[in-house]
C-alpha cells in the first residue's frame, strides 16, 4: 500500500518541477526546479530497486550537470535582466506537439502488453554491472570514455578566450 | 567480562529485546531508527562544540597564545557562549536577496552532512545503515553541499557572494576528481564499496595494523587527505571565504543562527573528513586485541578520528593560503595525475600471483618512489620558475 | 510489483513530453539544454522500468542508464562552453537573437 503512494507522490513531484523548470522565467530558479527533478528521478529509481543508478543520478546529474548550469547562469546574468518572456514565439506549436505527442504515446502504451515477469530483482547489481562494462559492453564503455574525453577538450576550447 | 566486552552492542542487543517484549516489531523498528538518528545527531553536535574549543585552544597554543579561559573550566564552555549569542542575534536578509534559496541554502548545507553519518562504522554492528554503495553515498551526499553553496553565494545579491560562489564551483569540482580517484585505490583494494566492508578488509596480520591503507598506499591517502582538505574549504584552501579578498565569500550576508548553521556544516565535514580518512585508510575500527575485546574498536576508530581532526587544526594554524592558480594548478597538474598513477598501479599490483604481504610491499615501496619522484620534479620545477622570473626581472 | 509497469512508462511519457515543450519553446538556450536535460531523464526512467519488469536478471537497462548519463555530461558540458562563448560574443543567450546565419 506504501509503494503506490510513494511512487504518486514522487511522480508528482517530478513533473511539477518539470513543469517550473520549462515555464519559470527566472532561470536562476529554473535550475533550482530542474534540481528538484532530478532528485525524484532518483527516488523513482529506488523504487525501481536500482539504488546504485539512484545514487549515480545524484553524483552526475545533481554534482555536475545541474551545477555546471547553475555556474554557466552565472556567468551570463547580464541577460536575465533584460529577459522579460520566458518562452519564444513557437511557443504554441512546441505545446501543440508536447500534447499531441503525450497523447500518443499514451495511446500506445494502453494498447500495449509488455512480457513482465515478477522475478526479483538480484540483491546486489554493482558487481554485475562492474563485470558487464568490462566485458559484454566493453566497446560502448570505451566509446563513452572517449566521448567524454573529446568533450571535455571540445569544452576547454570553445569555452577558452582568445588572448 | 563478556558484556562488557562489547559494551554498546550489548546494550542494544539488550535494548531491543527489551522493547521487543512491550511493542509490537514495527513499531520496535520504528523508536530504534528514531532513537539512533537522534543518538548520532546529539553526539555530532556534542563534539562540534567540544572541537571548536579546541581548535581554538590549539590555534592559541601554536599562536602562543593562551585561548578562551573565562566561561566555564578552561573556557570549555565557551562555545556555548558563543552559540547563545549567534542565536540571539538579529536574522538580516539582505534587501533584493531571493528569500527562498537564501533561507534554503543553510538547510541544505547541513543536511547532507548528516545524511552522511549513516554510513560511518564506529565499530563492527556499530553503524547507521551499511550500504553496499557506501562511498559512491558519501560522494554523492558531497555534491548536494556544492550547490547550496552556490545557491547562498548567488541568493545573497552580494558581488562578493558571488565570486565566492564562483571560486566554490571552481575548487570543489577540481578537488572532486582526485578525492574520489584516491577513495577508488581503497575501493579496489577492498573488492567493495560498503564501509563496514572496507574495514574488514584491512584486519588481519600482526596486531590487526599492516593491512591498514596508509601502510599499502601512503600516496593515495596524501592525496585523499590533501584533496580532502580542499573540499571542506579550510585553510590552506579556504579561498572561498578568504577574508583579505572577498571578506567571507559565499555567506557573507548570513547573520546569527543561518550563519551558525553554515558553522556547524563546516565543523561536521571536519569530523566526517577525519572519520572517512580513517575508515578508508587508518583502518577504521581495526587495532590490537579487537576481535577479542570488540568495545576496543569504538575507542580506536573515535582516536583516529580525533588525530585527523587535529592535524586538519595544526595545518591551519601552520599554512598559508594559496592563490587560486596555484589551487588549481596543484588539483589538475599534481594531484589528478597521481591518483590516476596509484589507482592504475593498484589495479595491476592486485592482479599479480603473489602472496598479499609481498603485493602489500610492493605497492608501498612504487608509492614511496612515486611520492619522492613527484617532490623531487615539482621541487626542481619551482626552482627554475623562480630563477627563471628572477632573470626576466633584471632583463 | 504493486505498481504496475504501464505508470512508469506514462510517467516517462509525460517527462519527455515536458522536456521537449521546453527544448522547443524556450528562449534562453541553457533552458533548451535543461529541457534535453528532462528528456534524457524520461528515457533513463524507462530503461531503468524495463530492466525492473521485463529483464531484472540482465542488467542491460541499468547499463544503458548509465551510458545515457555519460552522454548527457558530456553533452551539458559542449553545450555549455558553446553558450558562454555566444554570450561572450554577442552578449545575449537568446536563441531568436543567435540568427547570424539567416540570409
Amino acid at each position: 500500500m506504501l509503494l503506490p503512494i510513494l511512487f504518486i507522490f514522487f511522480s508528482i513531484a517530478v513533473l511539477g518541477f518539470a513543469l517550473l523548470v520549462v515555464t519559470t522565467r527566472n532561470m536562476f530558479h529554473a535550475a533550482l526546479f530542474l534540481v528538484g527533478a532530478l532528485f525524484g528521478v532518483a527516488a523513482l529509481y529506488i523504487l525501481l530497486e536500482a539504488e546504485f543508478l539512484a545514487v549515480v543520478q545524484i553524483l552526475i546529474y545533481v554534482g555536475a550537470i545541474a551545477t555546471l548550469i547553475v555556474f554557466a547562469i552565472m556567468l551570463s546574468r547580464n541577460m536575465m535582466r533584460r529577459d522579460i518572456r520566458a518562452a519564444n514565439d513557437q511557443w504554441v506549436e512546441g505545446a501543440v506537439a508536447a500534447v499531441l505527442l503525450f497523447a500518443l504515446l499514451v495511446l500506445v502504451l494502453s494498447r500495449a502488453s509488455w512480457p513482465t515477469v515478477t522475478a526479483a530483482a538480484p540483491p546486489d547489481a554493482i558487481p554485475g554491472i562492474g563485470k558487464a562494462l568490462v566485458s559484454d559492453y566493453v566497446i560502448p564503455f570505451e566509446v563513452a570514455s572517449v566521448l567524454l574525453l573529446v568533450g571535455m577538450v571540445g569544452a576547454i576550447i570553445i569555452a577558452r578566450e582568445r588572448e | 567480562m563478556h558484556f562488557v566486552s562489547d559494551l554498546f552492542r550489548n546494550i542494544g542487543l539488550w535494548f531491543h529485546g527489551w522493547l521487543s517484549g512491550l511493542l509490537p516489531g514495527w513499531a520496535v523498528t520504528l523508536i530504534e531508527y528514531v532513537l539512533g538518528v537522534l543518538i548520532l545527531l546529539t553526539g555530532a553536535l556534542v563534539t562540534v562544540l567540544l572541537l571548536i574549543w579546541v581548535e581554538r585552544k590549539i590555534i592559541s597554543r601554536l599562536q602562543d597564545r593562551i585561548g578562551p579561559n573565562r566561561v566555564g573550566p578552561w573556557g570549555l564552555l565557551q562555545t556555548v557562549a558563543d552559540a547563545l549569542k549567534l542565536l540571539t542575534k538579529e536574522d538580516i536578509i539582505p534587501e533584493g536577496a531571493e528569500k527562498v534559496s537564501f533561507n534554503l541554502a543553510p538547510i541544505l548545507v547541513v543536511f547532507p552532512t548528516i545524511m552522511v553519518l549513516g554510513v560511518i562504522p564506529f565499530s563492527r554492528g556499530i553503524i547507521g545503515a551499511d550500504l553496499n554503495i557506501g562511498v559512491l553515498y558519501i560522494v554523492a551526499l558531497g555534491s548536494i553541499g556544492v550547490m547550496a553553496t552556490l545557491m547562498a553565494g548567488w541568493s545573497s545579491n552580494n558581488k562578493y557572494a558571488l565570486l565566492g560562489g564562483f571560486r566554490v564551483v571552481a575548487q570543489l569540482l577540481s578537488y572532486e576528481v582526485p578525492m574520489v580517484l584516491a577513495m577508488l585505490s581503497a575501493v579496489l583494494l577492498a573488492g567493495t564499496m560498503s564501509m563496514q566492508g572496507l574495514v574488514e578488509a584491512q584486519g588481519g596480520g600482526f596486531l590487526n595494523i599492516p593491512y591498514w591503507r596508509i601502510f599499502v598506499i601512503p600516496l593515495g591517502f596524501l592525496i585523499y587527505f590533501i584533496a580532502a582538505l580542499a573540499e571542506l574549504e579550510r585553510t590552506p584552501f579556504d579561498l572561498l571565504e578568504a577574508e583579505s579578498e572577498i571578506v567571507a565569500g559565499f555567506f557573507i550576508e548570513y547573520s546569527g543562527m543561518k550563519f551558525a548553521w553554515f558553522f556547524l556544516a563546516s565543523y561536521i565535514n571536519t569530523i566526517l573528513l577525519g572519520a572517512i580518512a580513517a575508515t578508508l585508510f587508518l583502518g577504521g575500527w581495526q587495532g590490537p586485541f579487537v576481535e577479542h575485546v570488540p568495545v576496543l574498536g569504538v575507542f580506536y576508530f573515535a582516536g583516529k578520528t580525533l588525530l585527523m581532526t587535529i592535524l586538519i587544526f595544526w595545518i591551519r594554524g601552520t599554512f598559508p593560503r594559496l592563490r587560486i592558480d596555484q589551487l588549481m594548478g596543484l588539483a589538475w597538474k599534481i594531484l589528478v595525475p597521481l591518483a590516476l598513477i596509484v589507482l592504475l598501479l593498484v589495479a595491476i599490483v592486485i592482479k599479480l600471483p603473489v602472496p598479499p604481504l609481498a603485493r602489500q610491499a610492493v605497492l608501498f615501496v612504487s608509492n614511496i618512489i612515486l611520492l619522492l619522484g613527484a617532490l623531487g620534479y615539482i621541487g626542481r620545477h619551482l626552482r627554475l620558475t623562480a630563477e627563471r622570473q628572477k632573470l626576466g626581472g633584471r632583463l | 510489483m504493486v505498481i504496475p509497469l504501464a505508470w512508469y512508462l506514462i510517467v516517462a511519457a509525460a517527462l519527455f513530453c515536458i522536456g521537449l515543450y521546453g527544448a522547443l519553446a524556450r528562449r534562453n538556450a541553457i533552458g533548451i539544454l535543461m529541457g534535453i536535460e528532462l528528456m534524457l531523464n524520461a528515457v533513463n526512467i524507462n530503461l531503468v522500468a524495463f530492466w525492473r519488469y521485463v529483464r531484472p536478471q540482465m542488467l542491460t537497462g541499468q547499463l544503458f542508464a548509465i551510458f545515457v548519463m555519460t552522454v548527457a555530461a558530456a553533452e551539458v558540458a559542449v553545450g555549455l562552453a558553446l553558450v558562454i562563448a555566444i554570450y561572450r560574443s554577442r552578449d545575449t543567450v537568446n536563441v531568436e537573437e543567435i540568427d547570424l546565419l539567416r540570409g
